[in-house]
């Protein structure tokens, strides 16, 4: 039983690397700028989407055979909304907090275009096993992202890793200062910047012509 | 199987989808109420405990909230606390908003022995809904802390009145000059105002800091008799 054959494999390991929503396809770069200031938020809001790729994956992929093709869209939107929405309840019952820190960015999963992209060119072809792999990979293809991201903002920005101090006193005693840039929109589009610059470095087939 | 490029299996199928999908999501919704509303409320608890300089996390704010409130009421235009109205708890109209034609809410607090009393404030900043608490020395003028919440001023500037250094500069400010509610100004980092108390505003953050502004007057003049009662029996 090839519960992970080469298909599903590269389905479930292809958008961690070479066919990255973020860094190579550039998908869902207004999130990652949004929540990236903390790490929990980023982590969080990484859980979220890989959860609603996953199974609204999976919801579609079980239904492609029976969505009137003239509607498919609206019926993407509208599994995705309700999964969204269910997903934003939950974190309302258990994780007030860090819902209030991703405030409106987590209804906004809802416009992710890595969710759309995947129902529309993943699911509506495949079966519901691949396609759900192929959810996880790519949440955890944006996820990964989001949480390096993440990570360097607020050991840099704040000097803590989960709300913990994590720079000791005795560095800023010598004149060591957080870097309030860090905590602003832009730095995460060069952090994004710096990471997609490395990885196309690494795979010499993904530059483009100049 | 039906021909799924007929227009009758294309209705049928999103008012099947449409209705399935509400079911379900007003079952997660009901499901979950209980639970979201708590911390609703405690939340809410957190800010009270804020206006007293207190920071509880969600985990003892509720201990800590029963502990040091003692009473909450209404109180009517002319200062006097309506009957019936008395109790600190969720469910009560001093914390749960309801009621709200009849008054507006004051929280009593112990702390070392002296009372606060703790008034609610409501206004609007730049992009929406701007609120607040503000907790008075028992002479009815004297501030002795305050809190701000904002539903989504701008990161980095307007929503920086939620910030303590912001927050902190309110304490020891007198609400109360010759005897005549004066509330507290919120000026241009620089400038000054001559009848009042004032503090700095947010660089950058001038609607915020001019809603901030308008809501500890327009808010805190609610309870110009009740202050006034406070100030005269104190003096």
């Amino acid at each position: 039983m090839a519960l992970l054959s080469g298909k599903t494999k590269e389905a479930l390991l292809g958008p961690l690397n070479k066919n990255n929503p973020v860094i190579v396809q550039v998908l869902g770069i207004c999130s990652a700028l949004a929540v990236t200031s903390k790490l929990e938020p980023a982590i969080v809001m990484a859980i979220a989407v890989t959860v609603v790729t996953a199974l609204g994956n999976v919801v579609i992929s079980l239904l492609r055979k029976t969505i009137p093709n003239r509607i498919r869209i609206i019926v993407q939107l509208v599994v995705v909304a309700a999964l969204v929405t269910i997903v934003s309840e939950v974190l309302k019952a258990y994780a007030y907090d860090v819902n209030k820190q991703l405030s409106v960015y987590v209804g906004l999963i809802v416009t992710n275009c890595i969710l759309m992209g995947r129902l529309e060119a993943f699911a509506l072809g495949n079966g519901p096993w691949a396609s759900f792999l192929d959810g996880i990979g790519n949440g955890i293809g944006y996820g990964w992202i989001l949480v390096a991201v993440g990570f360097v903002r607020e050991i840099f920005g704040s000097g803590t890793l989960f709300g913990h101090e994590v720079i000791p006193q005795s560095f800023y005693n010598m004149g060591y200062e957080n870097n309030g840039f860090m905590m602003l929109a832009p730095m995460a589009l060069i952090l994004v910047a710096i990471i997609i610059w490395i990885h196309r470095t690494k795979n010499k087939e993904l530059q483009e012509e100049a | 199987m039906a021909n799924r490029e007929k227009s009758g299996y294309t209705i049928i199928y999103a008012s099947v989808m449409v209705i399935i999908v509400a079911l379900g999501l007003a079952l997660t919704h009901m499901g979950l109420k209980p639970q979201q509303v708590r911390n609703e409320n405690i939340d809410k608890m957190q800010q009270i405990l804020r206006s007293l300089n207190i920071d509880a996390n969600n985990k003892v704010a509720e201990q800590q909230y029963n502990e040091l409130i003692t009473n909450a009421y209404l109180i009517s235009a002319d200062g006097q606390k309506v009957e019936g109205t008395e109790g600190i708890t969720p469910e009560n109209p001093a914390f749960s908003g309801e009621e709200a034609a009849k008054g507006v809410p004051v929280f009593e607090a112990e702390i070392d022995g002296s009372k606060k009393y703790i008034l609610s404030m409501n206004g609007t900043g730049l992009w929406g809904a701007i609120w607040g608490y503000l907790a008075i020395e028992s002479d009815g003028s004297t501030v002795y802390g305050a809190e701000f919440g904002n539903a989504g001023e701008t990161p980095g500037l307007g929503a920086e009145i939620v910030e303590p250094e912001f927050r902190n500069q309110f304490i020891g400010k007198e609400l109360i000059k010759n005897n005549e509610f004066k509330s507290i100004a919120v000026v241009k980092p620089g400038q000054s105002v001559s009848d009042r108390d004032y503090v700095d505003g947010i660089s950058g953050g001038t609607i915020t800091s001019k809603g901030v502004d308008n809501m500890l007057f327009n808010s805190v003049k609610k309870y110009d008799s009740f202050l006034m009662n406070l100030h005269s029996d104190n003096q």
